[in-house]
């Protein structure tokens, strides 16, 4: 989508500061970039750099409404000064990091936070899991290649508010459909109770450190953080000090 | 009776937490496409759960068994501790680790144990929940398993073929400290391991003349653990023995681990609420030292007791205590010089570096860059900016020490 419109506004040489980019409706974020942006320059004269390409594909990501806006505008830029990206002060550079970061962030909180849950699957030879997961960007397309390549002998289906990864014998398909949260029992779930709740020191307490590390907007969806008020609890009861 | 899984889970696991390390970085990088096997890792590790104690779930952390011939005082699992005790099989760790690993909980297992019967049987069982691991059902995910001091170098190499982690913990800072504490280990036993592992490691990243490549060798390195405020070892003494295991050891990784009173103590200990803002300035220190080009012996310094300061950071008490090194070029100073200016990490200075080529760095695009101007502003100089000489400044400290607390009534 926003290759197309890019690359022909590039083709005509339109500016950045006679473009407004608007997103039509909520929709939209729907179709919003994951796929390749390589050649996005084609036909422009002029090569986009590796690196540019790496931080356009993640500003891209991002649900912030200027991201088309600072993408183009990066772009255009960067094709008339080729060092732009090492600029990391540069008004534009520097917002364009700070965007891929916060994309790179919310990666990574997929990798770590997902949860798995086996769903019984009679008659196939192949176990079955299942994740429901709440991304803040539209990661998907990014951090399906983790999970692909982790997770090979075993189909999962990871469904969230802005689409869909899903796993089985043949593929790895990304979907950007709205999904529904679908729950399932796993009685392995206790284990990890059991272990959560037991390699906690209870004489070190640091919810400062555990919360910015774990921030509370994932919580509702992670197994294990109904425990902590009541291991809160238990450390106070025991008492170590005279 | 028979205790269930999960209550040996319990006790296991309870054993285990008192090993800080739950790194899962650092090794090979492994994944697969092929649909056989399981797992990957990646270059930086993944934590996948914090705790309210601060502290990252990466590793399924347990001990094979907390029995224990040993008798260290700062070790709940000491012989005579009366702490409940249990067993799980390499079958029942090989399946706990694959359904977690399965769930996306972990990166992978951290195995250690209580000596049972000897070094070797022990070291035995720990090595085959490895291989079990490796070769019967194709696990790529992280192992880290505990080496044990004395045991043969067979098994130690076999280890390494499997592991991507091997550590030994020095456990006290000083010889002395073990001695008294750990009367069964020997500090000279525990060094010799870890240059054994040293050497192995170096020789699986050689090519022998004939051009055979040596087996792998634990690629993620070797880490170790001291426990710092049981005895009286001060922060000189602890970061002194860092550096020997730094650059002596080449360890991958050193932790440092508040004493935390454990139930049912040695009455040979302190009975203290654990020192963790010390265990903080020492973490602090310690990346002062692998990410920033300070030597350890440049932070204690200029300390007469030898410690840390409790109420700032490493960094800013040794700008204060250099302040005519002050006010730094920030379009100007090298690379070593502007990794010391307190409010700057190695990221930012990167950022300058390449930026200063492309145009004359100024206070707002130190901002840009979220640098805290706040914290940076008396250290340095732009050609919009010149602070007040901080050598005239006498109330300095006072200007970064942070605001008094109130003290605990207990």
């Amino acid at each position: 989508m926003w290759r197309d419109h890019a690359r022909r506004l590039l083709k005509h040489g339109v500016p950045p500061e006679r473009v407004e980019w608007r997103v039509r409706s909520a929709q939209d974020d729907l179709f919003a970039e994951g796929e390749a942006v390589a050649d996005v320059a084609a036909g422009a004269g002029g090569t986009v750099r590796r690196d540019c390409l790496g931080l356009l594909r993640r500003i891209l990501c991002h649900t912030s409404e200027d991201r088309f806006a600072l993408a183009y505008r990066v772009l255009w830029r960067s094709l008339r000064q080729p060092d732009l990206l090492r600029v990391a002060t540069d008004p534009d550079i520097a917002a364009a990091g700070y965007l891929a970061r916060q994309i790179r962030r919310d990666v990574h909180d997929m990798k770590s936070y997902v949860r798995f849950r086996e769903k019984r699957s009679p008659g196939s030879n192949m176990r079955h899991f299942l994740a429901w997961y709440e991304p803040e960007h539209h990661i998907l397309e990014l951090v399906a290649p983790f999970f692909s390549g982790r997770f090979t002998d075993m189909n999962w289906l990871i469904l969230t508010p802005k689409g869909s990864i899903a796993q089985d014998d043949a593929a790895c398909v990304v979907t950007r459909e709205v999904c529904v949260r679908e729950t399932v029992e796993d009685e392995t779930e206790q284990l990890w109770h059991t272990y959560y709740r037991s390699v906690f020191n209870p004489a070190r307490i640091k919810l400062k450190a555990m919360r910015s590390e774990m921030p509370r907007r994932l919580w509702k969806n992670l197994p294990e953080t109904d425990l902590i008020p009541e291991m809160l609890v238990a450390a106070q009861r025991r008492d170590f000090v005279p | 009776m028979k205790r269930t899984f999960s209550e040996r889970l319990a006790i296991l696991s309870d054993a285990a937490k008192y090993d800080a390390s739950c790194a899962s970085g650092g090794t090979e990088k492994r994944g697969g496409k092929d649909g056989k096997g399981l797992g990957s890792t990646e270059r930086s590790g993944i934590c996948h759960a914090f705790t309210p104690d601060g502290r990252c779930v990466s590793l399924l952390k347990i001990l094979m068994t907390n029995f224990c011939i040993y008798d260290c005082a700062y070790c709940i699992n000491r012989i005579s501790s009366g702490t409940e005790r249990a067993r799980f099989s390499v079958e029942d760790i090989v399946w706990l680790t694959l359904e977690f690993y399965r769930r996306n909980y972990i990166e992978g297992l951290f195995l250690s144990s209580g000596i049972i019967r000897s070094s070797d049987y022990t070291m035995e069982e720990l090595v085959r929940v490895a291989r079990v691991l490796r070769l019967e059902h194709g696990f790529r995910g992280y192992i880290h398993l505990k080496t044990i001091p004395d045991a043969s170098p067979e098994l130690l190499a076999e280890a390494g073929l499997y592991a991507d982690r091997l550590s030994i913990n020095v456990e006290m800072p000083t010889e002395q400290g073990l001695s008294q504490y750990a009367p069964e280990k020997s500090a000279a036993g525990i060094r010799g391991a870890m240059g054994h592992i040293r050497q192995r490691m170096e020789a699986a990243t050689e090519k022998a003349p004939s051009g055979r490549k040596a087996p792998r060798f634990a690629p993620g390195g070797q880490s170790t653990q001291m426990i710092v405020g049981a005895d009286a070892a001060t922060d000189h003494d602890i970061l002194s023995s860092s550096s020997t295991l730094y650059t002596g050891y080449r360890l991958r990784r050193v932790y440092y681990s508040a004493f935390s009173p454990i139930p049912d103590a040695s009455a040979k200990l302190p009975l203290i609420r654990p020192p963790l803002l010390r265990e903080h300035r020492l973490y602090q220190a310690d990346w002062l030292f692998r990410f920033y080009g300070f030597d350890f012996q440049e932070l204690t310094a200029g300390r007469p007791d030898g410690m840390l300061d409790l109420g700032m950071d490493p960094k800013l008490v040794w700008a204060l205590d250099h302040r005519a090194m002050f006010p730094v070029d920030v379009n100007r100073a090298e690379r070593e010089m502007l990794l010391r200016i307190p409010g700057i990490g190695p990221r930012s200075v990167g950022a300058l570096l390449s930026a200063r080529k492309h145009r004359t760095l100024r206070l707002e695009d130190l901002e840009r860059l979220r640098i805290s101007l706040r914290k940076v502003r008396p250290f340095i100089t732009t050609p919009d900016w010149r602070p007040v000489r901080l050598t005239d400044r006498v109330d300095l400290k006072a200007l970064f020490a942070p605001p008094p607390a109130q003290l605990s009534l207990l």
